[in-house]
């Protein structure tokens, strides 16, 4: 039997999951994903992780939980910088030590340093050091490394023409990684192409760290619940690298959390953009980063009358009663302002 | 050009001094005040950590003594301090206040960008002078530092309660008073001489460390006058964090000698928690050991509601606490926190300290 790894459905797996994937699965090691959030994945994040953490990062343990004794691995990187000169959030630096200090029962983690603080080339150094730990030899690691950041590549390329994370894996990965994944949680065909994310008129951009946007039990199908009302929607991965930097230039300083500077990008840009009616900022209660990073795109919003925009914080308690009167009003908004072209037809 | 700066305890003696050493004119906001941070709070987005809200409440005071430019410090992540100028500057801006911004921070391009800065605020002044009077502040903030320290000693063991505060409010204007080095002599005796004249009683006193994030620790009230509180109780408090000590690590870069210096707390840390996660999360972690080690008999841990890294530490220390056999409390300030509920919460931890010591015998 093959040694089973388990990655948790949370954080930065939607970032990621296909460049892990393919990785494990070239060292012929199996991987197990932990199922789409439920209920009860997230009482058991909340029982483990200290009160005071957000939303995102109590869910994760929930899921580390599910994984626990179905594994002889946990995959936990520590994710200390995902692009040069920038950082995710520190919460993120001291996640194994928050998870392994927390009392959880767990097998042994796996904990490569991911950091490309210098540069983005030092990734290989984690993957190496993730292949030693396996025991697996030089060579084959370097090609399976290799072949990873391919698939990462492929799979932004498909995020990018407007396909959401869980469909271009499922693409990305065929029917092997099918298996392990769980029902889509938006209404679309994965076999069919997406809409180019650039037509269509009066769509409402989305915008919000993946672990957010993508889980559609935590935001409450707020995805679904646009398009079944026939507002196609627009993320955060559906604008170009290039068309991030060109907006963020404007910005009297850089910005050194990559989310954080993904969502002011790609905010400042969908302000712009024709084909989006509004912004909805979607966040969780008590989030560092998009404390400074919301009024960063707030404060331009309100430059810009005709694009509505609204800030959605969700936690633990959010009811989808909440959820749905705001949507409505922030949707009246939208169609007053006249985004609905195209749409309501 | 009338420069202002937040506050952070009494960091404002030591900027103060250093900038009208250097013939700038100074504005020195109200001292941390509830307006401050209800005007603050009121601006600035909910989930911004109480630092950033004092911040603003001091900038929307000080423009309305005069102030047009402010001096801050800043950083490169991944806490938000490092953006916190960019975005009070930004709220200001939309409030109407324009004011002009300065940020000392590590530069992205090359030192001459820094330098640059330096010069626009320091303006006609020679490099060997703009020295000089960093050297100035330097010495004002360990001066203060040593006063903080003293009274920390005398609160708990007073005869006549408030005398030491009483005291050090004294000294401490004695050394803001003072404009040049020959002045700033005569102002260390008299301060030091100031504390001196407080009659104490020796009785036993509990020792707690107070550990966390930076502004929360010097700033008094933000975090509700621990340090008075707690020596009221007859507590002993040390500072995990003095001014002077930051000043040594981030800015000289550890070149006074002689002086304690976070790296050895990032180091305790290490069975803890190995890595960095930004502000002093890895240190407040690693200070616990080390009080542990010094014979502490508690430790209260402080930070502000929604700061990333003393969460992590928040989430480690109950391990630490386990380790060590250090009792740790942890205390989370925001604008909405009360003095009685602190109160009560501080004595029933002073209260177990207590009782734990005496079991142990080792208390009279
Ligand atoms: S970025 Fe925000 S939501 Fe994500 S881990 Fe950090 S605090 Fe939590
Ligand atoms: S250390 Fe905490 S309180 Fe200070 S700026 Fe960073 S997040 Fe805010």
């Amino acid at each position: 039997m093959s040694v089973k790894v388990g990655i948790p459905r949370a954080l930065l797996y939607y970032h990621y999951y296909p460049q892990w994937y393919t990785f494990f699965d070239q060292l012929q090691v199996t991987v197990v994903v932990s199922p789409p959030t439920n209920k009860h994945i997230l009482e058991q994040g909340i029982a483990y992780c200290l009160d005071e953490a957000c939303l995102p990062v109590k869910v994760a343990f929930g899921h580390l939980a599910q994984l626990a004794d179905q594994v002889d691995f946990i995959f936990l990187p520590r994710l200390v910088s995902v692009f040069p000169r920038e950082y995710i959030c520190p919460k993120f630096l001291g996640l194994p030590e928050m998870v392994r200090h927390s009392g959880l029962p767990l097998p042994p983690l796996l904990v490569p340093a991911i950091n490309t603080y210098r540069r983005q080339s030092d990734l290989m150094a984690a993957f190496q050091q993730l292949g030693n730990t396996l025991g697996r030899p030089d060579g084959q690691v370097r090609k399976a490394a290799r072949l990873a950041q391919q698939v990462q590549q492929e799979y932004e390329k498909l995020l990018l023409a407007g396909w959401l994370p869980e469909q271009a894996s499922r693409l990305l990965l065929g029917r092997q990684a099918q298996e392990q994944q769980v029902r889509l949680a938006t209404e679309l065909s994965p076999s069919s192409p997406p809409e180019a994310p650039e037509q269509g008129k009066g769509r409402i951009a989305i915008i919000g760290h993946p672990y957010l946007v993508y889980d559609s039990y935590l935001n409450m199908n707020l995805l679904q619940k646009l398009t079944r009302r026939q507002w196609p929607v627009a993320v955060v991965e559906q604008v170009s690298s290039t068309e991030i930097q060109k907006q963020t230039a404007r910005l009297p300083k850089k910005i050194f959390w990559t989310l954080g500077r993904l969502l002011i990008g790609a905010g400042y840009h969908f302000l712009s953009a024709p084909h989006v009616a509004g912004l909805i900022h979607l966040s969780s209660f008590a989030c560092g980063p998009d404390a400074l990073i919301g009024e960063l795109i707030a404060s331009q919003a309100r430059n810009c009358p005709g694009k509505p925009f609204m800030n959605i914080v969700i936690d633990e308690h959010s009811g989808e009663a909440g959820l749905l009167t705001r949507l409505e009003a922030f949707l009246d908004m939208v169609t007053i302002a006249g985004g609905r072209a195209g749409a309501s037809a | 050009m009338r420069v202002t700066f937040p506050h952070m305890g009494n960091l404002w003696i030591s900027l103060k001094a250093m900038l009208t050493y250097l013939g700038v004119q100074v504005i020195v906001p109200p001292p941390c005040n509830k307006q401050a941070l209800q005007a603050g709070a009121k601006w600035a987005p909910e989930f911004a950590c109480l630092p950033l809200k004092l911040n603003l409440g001091n900038f929307i005071q000080a423009r309305e003594m005069g102030a047009d430019t402010i001096v801050m410090a800043g950083g490169c992540g991944p806490c938000r301090f490092g953006y916190y100028a960019q975005v009070e500057h930004v709220i200001l801006h939309d409030l109407g206040y324009n004011y002009q911004l300065v940020v000392m921070e590590p530069p992205e391009k090359h030192i001459g960008e820094l330098l640059q800065r330096i010069k626009y605020i320091t303006g006609q002044n020679s490099w060997w002078q703009v020295m000089q009077g960093i050297r100035f502040g330097f010495r004002k903030a360990c001066l203060v530092d040593q006063l903080e320290k003293r009274a920390f000693y005398l609160r708990p063991r007073e005869k006549r309660s408030g005398s030491t505060d009483k005291a050090l409010q004294e000294a401490l204007a004695t050394v803001d008073a003072a404009s040049n080095w020959r002045e700033l002599e005569q102002a260390k005796h008299q301060a030091m001489q100031r504390l001196d004249e407080v009659k104490t009683v020796q009785r036993p006193v509990l020792r707690v460390a107070l550990i966390g994030e930076i502004y929360t620790l010097l700033e008094p009230f933000a975090n509700l006058e621990l340090e008075k509180r707690l020596g009221e109780m007859g507590v002993e408090v040390d500072r995990s964090i003095y001014l002077s000590e930051w000043i040594n690590d981030h800015l000289f870069l550890g070149l006074v000698r002689g002086m304690r210096s976070s790296k050895a707390f990032s180091q305790a840390a290490a069975p803890y928690l190995a890595h960095f996660v930004g502000g002093h999360g890895q240190e407040s972690v690693g200070s616990a050991v080390y009080y542990a080690r010094q014979g502490y008999d508690g430790a209260i841990h402080v930070l502000p509601f929604t700061c990333m890294p003393e969460i992590v530490a928040m989430g480690i220390l109950p391990r630490v606490s386990q380790g060590t056999g250090l009792p740790v409390m942890s205390l989370i300030v925001d604008e909405h926190s009360g003095a009685a509920g602190v109160q009560t919460r501080l004595e029933a931890f002073v209260d177990l300290l207590a009782r734990q010591k005496r079991h142990k015998g080792a208390f009279a």
